[in-house]
């Protein structure tokens, strides 16, 4: 069905955001942290706005609109709604509804909590601009905003150097592969000739037929895997738990690592469905996925726990699109929806036990569940979600995960054990984030905890119930919300039932049995498990993070090598590379084309005209014998002179006036610069320096000559000079025509030139004004120092 | 350099040259002449004079630094660019006003403003480079 146009309302409300980014400042000036409260109602009313695409998208119907930004390039800012987008939209929308209120309590009395407010609407701005942008080089430019306002985000306490180190390798990473998205897309549009990703979608097959899908499957690969995490460049995102956990609760769950995801899940009808794809995805997928969970059971830190967990998931997801298997995906779909649920809730509870008891180390934590009850519930019900257990929506997602997954002949086997694995340790995490710190006796914290303000548990609250809510109601949410973005990914309207109890004993059910026994068995043995995992990582003693700094430090020196060959500080190597160049660009061309110019016979000069000639030639004798540098300037006038003359004699008088007039100042400042600089009198090239000096310039002015003789030679083509001389009295009311050119008719030239002209004097200024120190070596730039991960001997 | 004569005749040398430059300048637009040149003269008469009777006092005599006057000459010919956008032509197209001052008809038109920011930009940047270099002699 093709896409029905609407109103400019969506694209208003994608840019909503960012108009509140520009009041949030103000707002909180005004209302400190109770700003949250009336900031809210901007991502609540954007949500509201697409609820309001539920019941027809759910029909099968897609809508675009579309506003014109640089239709030159075929650029537009354009939205598309499909199922896909819509269940996208409404969690950013929703889930940022509640960041905002948490952000408002968590970060109360902060002195720069505008400014925080700022950064988190203008990602959720990039965020909606991204999952409903149609157009390819728009939704690109979205794609890199969201990695830009994250690495604001990141690095929001930038007084930390962990903040910032962590804040640069997102977005190197992240911007890294958005390059390559790009390079993807302008692969797809010149191969297809369609820019628009709605027309794209109405003929999957357009990029599969084509020669360049393996290169453009591998690009926009390069930018998904990237943005979600998946190993080998999993290791920003634990780093980024840096961030206030507002932050991490909002990108690093439900959006920005669902960005790779979502563009993977996009680009399905078009890209998936291949022997490549249903090879390299679930191999990337489940790796991270196992890479992720060992690594989540090894860690202490609620934070990062959740946060390799996180990297767990979305390999599950990578995996489960990688299938292209119509009941995996839509476990896929179910499974992004239930963790954005779960793990947007338990960012928060992490992030308010860390606010009330002072840490998030579950060694230092216990028998919480008195002191904070509200806090507790919402934290049970979303680690229940979690690890996939009945009634929550996390057990239906596993159970149709499982479904599809067994019933995959090609590879279900490998793929299956790899996710009951996965699913095991991600119950064991579960239970751990849960029971260590409400469960047992109580602990002394830093902090004395209690419950936090409503603003903290909100959010929390509300996502865990949504988890439970759209479990009870599993038929209507199969229909609404996860049929539509199913059909989204295979391409055609398709059906979904879900059951919130299984109907039969089928084999999902065994294997989720298996899970949660797996799961408790390791759950006894999590400290044991913790130790083995630690010192097998000990052992192994590198990672991709190392890795990072690694490359960081190679390409420094790298740099740092280059600009040492092409940068010495020395005016002699410049210049004679710059002539050396020029030489070679003039004489080359002359001699590999064969295009030499012929001898011109010798002009019948008159004697007054041989007169001048033969001033030039002794002005330039008189340069190559002078003893000092002084002479040679002003001999060198003698030449420049004698040139404009020659113009003079030939009819170019203002070409001669400006040559005496360059000619004199030329000799002027060159002397000035003599005196100034302190340079020895004398020329100091001897021997071998002169010859190569004299080689160099032979050879340039031979260049030149041979190439003005070769323009002189050919047919002039009159047609410039002749509209000028014509128009330049009855256009420009001008007799001079060099000057009517320079003013008038190439008058946005000269205001180029004069530019030029300007900023060489700033330039030469500075120069002059820098006194001349003592000869000092370049020192080599040390490599920025990097903290040590907190534990030493991290591997990530 | 600071003979008795040079420094006699350098002074009226430079108005000189400065009044020469600014004819040049004026009848750039039907003769050989124009801003560049004309910015290149001046440029020589703040050089010589700066030579002669030192750069502060050349520095007195302008009254604004060089370079801002460069950079007031760069602004004046974008600004000559603008009038025609107000008549819904291109930028930079020529705008032409007749004035009859004292029975004389002066031709006032863009471009002529246009070349007049020439003629700062190089009196300016040449003369500013010129006078920095003076200057550090005189350390």
């Amino acid at each position: 069905m093709t896409p029905a146009l609407i109103d400019d309302t969506t694209l208003f409300a994608v840019l909503a955001p960012f108009a509140a980014a520009v009041v949030a400042p103000f707002l909180t000036r005004w209302f400190k942290h109770n700003a949250a409260w009336v900031l809210a109602i901007v991502p609540a009313l954007i949500f509201l706005h697409f609820t309001g695409f539920v019941e027809p998208v759910s029909k099968g119907e897609s809508f675009v609109a579309a506003m014109a930004w640089a239709p030159s390039y075929g650029v537009n800012f354009s939205v598309y709604v499909d199922g896909l987008s819509t269940l996208f939209a409404l969690l950013i929308s929703g889930i940022g509804t509640f960041i905002i209120l948490y952000a408002g309590g968590y970060l109360k009395g902060h002195p720069q909590q505008g400014r925080f407010f700022s950064f988190l609407f203008m990602f959720m701005g990039s965020m909606l601009g991204l999952v409903l942008g149609n157009n390819l080089i728009s939704l690109f430019i979205f794609w890199e905003l969201t990695s830009i306002t994250s690495f604001l985000l990141i690095g929001f306490d930038h007084l930390r150097a962990a903040s910032r180190r962590a804040a640069l390798q997102a977005l190197v990473v992240t911007g890294g592969g958005g390059l390559a998205l790009l390079a993807g897309f302008i692969l797809i549009i010149s191969a297809t000739g369609e820019i628009e990703m709605s027309v794209l979608l109405s003929s999957p097959d357009i990029i599969k037929d084509t020669t360049l899908y393996v290169p453009i499957f591998f690009l926009v690969l390069g930018g998904a895997f990237t943005k979600s995490a998946q190993f080998p460049f999993h290791f920003w995102l634990p780093n980024a738990m840096e961030a206030p956990t507002p932050v991490s609760a909002y990108l690093h769950s439900a959006t920005m690592v669902k960005a790779g995801v979502y563009l993977l899940m996009r680009m399905h009808p078009l890209l998936g469905g291949t022997e490549l794809w249903t090879t390299v995805l679930p191999l990337f997928g489940g790796v991270t996925l196992l890479v992720g969970t060992i690594l989540a059971v090894r860690q202490t830190d609620l934070k990062l726990m959740l946060a390799y967990t996180t990297v767990a998931s979305l390999g599950l997801l990578v995996m489960l699109t990688g299938t292209s298997q119509e009941k995996a995906l839509e476990g896929a779909v179910l499974y992004l929806l239930a963790h954005s649920l779960f793990k947007g809730a338990l960012f928060m509870v992490a992030g308010t036990i860390d606010h009330e008891a002072g840490t998030r180390d579950i060694r230092k934590l216990g028998g919480l569940r008195s002191a904070m009850p509200i806090t507790f519930v919402a934290a049970c019900l979303a680690s229940l979600s979690m690890a996939g257990l009945p009634p929550f929506i996390g057990f239906i997602a596993k159970e149709v995960l499982y479904y599809g997954t067994w019933g995959w002949l090609e590879l279900g086997l490998p793929i299956t054990v790899t996710a009951v694995v996965g699913n095991a340790l991600m119950l064991v995490i579960a239970a751990a984030v849960v029971i260590k710190p409400f469960f047992g006796p109580k602990v002394e914290t830093p902090k004395h905890a209690h419950e936090g303000p409503v603003l903290l548990f909100a959010g929390p609250v509300f996502l865990s119930v949504t988890g439970l809510g759209l479990a009870l109601i599993a038929h209507t949410s199969g229909e609404l919300l996860i049929a539509p973005t199913l059909s989204s990914l295979v391409g055609e309207t398709t059906q979904v039932e879900l059951h919130l109890w299984p109907t039969s004993i089928n084999a999902p059910l065994l294997l989720s049995l298996v899970t949660i026994g797996l799961g408790v068995a390791l759950f006894t043995q999590i400290d044991r498990l913790r130790g083995v995992i630690g010192s097998a990582l000990t052992a192994i003693g590198w990672g991709p993070d190392k890795g990072f700094d690694q490359f960081v430090a190679g390409t420094v020196g790298l740099s740092w090598r280059i600009t040492r060959v092409l940068q010495s500080g020395k005016m002699h190597t410049y210049m004679i590379l710059t002539f050396i160049f020029t030489g070679l660009a003039v004489l080359v061309p002359g001699f590999l084309t064969d295009s030499l110019p012929a001898m011109p016979k010798m002009p019948d000069y008159r004697f007054y005209e041989w007169g001048i000639l033969l001033i030039a030639f002794f002005g330039l004798i008189a340069v190559l014998v002078a003893n000092t540098r002084l002479t040679a300037i002003v001999s060198l006038g003698i030449q420049g002179f004698a040139v404009a003359l020659i113009f003079m004699m030939f009819g170019a008088p203002d070409l001669s006036f400006t040559q005496f007039m360059v000619e004199t100042l030329s000799v002027v400042i060159l002397a000035l610069v003599m005196t100034r600089l302190n340079l020895s009198p004398s020329d100091h090239r001897h021997g071998l320096a002169a010859v190569v000096s004299g080689i160099v310039a032979i050879g340039v002015g031979l260049g030149l000559t041979m190439t003005l003789l070769a323009i002189t030679q050919q047919p002039f083509d009159t047609r410039l000079s002749d509209f000028f001389a014509q128009f330049s009295r009855s256009i420009a009311h001008g007799r001079n025509i060099v000057n009517v050119i320079i003013v008038d008719f190439r008058g946005f030239d000269t205001l180029g030139e004069i530019a030029v002209v300007v900023l060489a004097g700033l330039c030469v200024l500075a120069l002059i004004r820098v006194r001349t120190k003592p000869e000092k070596p370049i020192e080599k730039p040390k490599t920025v120092s990097h903290p040590t991960p907190a534990q030493t001997g991290e591997v990530r | 350099m600071r003979t008795i004569i040079f420094r006699t005749i350098a002074p009226y040398l430079s108005a000189l040259m400065v009044l020469f430059s600014i004819f040049v300048l004026l009848r750039g637009h039907n003769e050989p002449g124009g801003g560049f040149i004309g910015g290149l003269i001046a440029a020589s008469a703040l050089a010589i004079f700066g030579i002669a009777c030192g750069v502060a006092s050349v520095r007195r005599a302008i009254v604004f630094h060089p370079m801002g006057v460069s950079g007031f000459g760069l602004f004046l010919s974008a600004l000559a660019g603008l009038p025609s956008i107000f008549k819904a032509q291109a930028f930079m197209t020529s705008q032409w006003l007749e004035v009859h001052v004292f029975g004389v008809e002066v031709a006032l038109s863009t471009p002529l403003f246009f070349d007049i920011g020439v003629y700062l930009v190089v009196v300016g940047a040449i003369g500013s480079i010129a006078l920095a270099l003076e200057e550090r002699e005189a350390d």
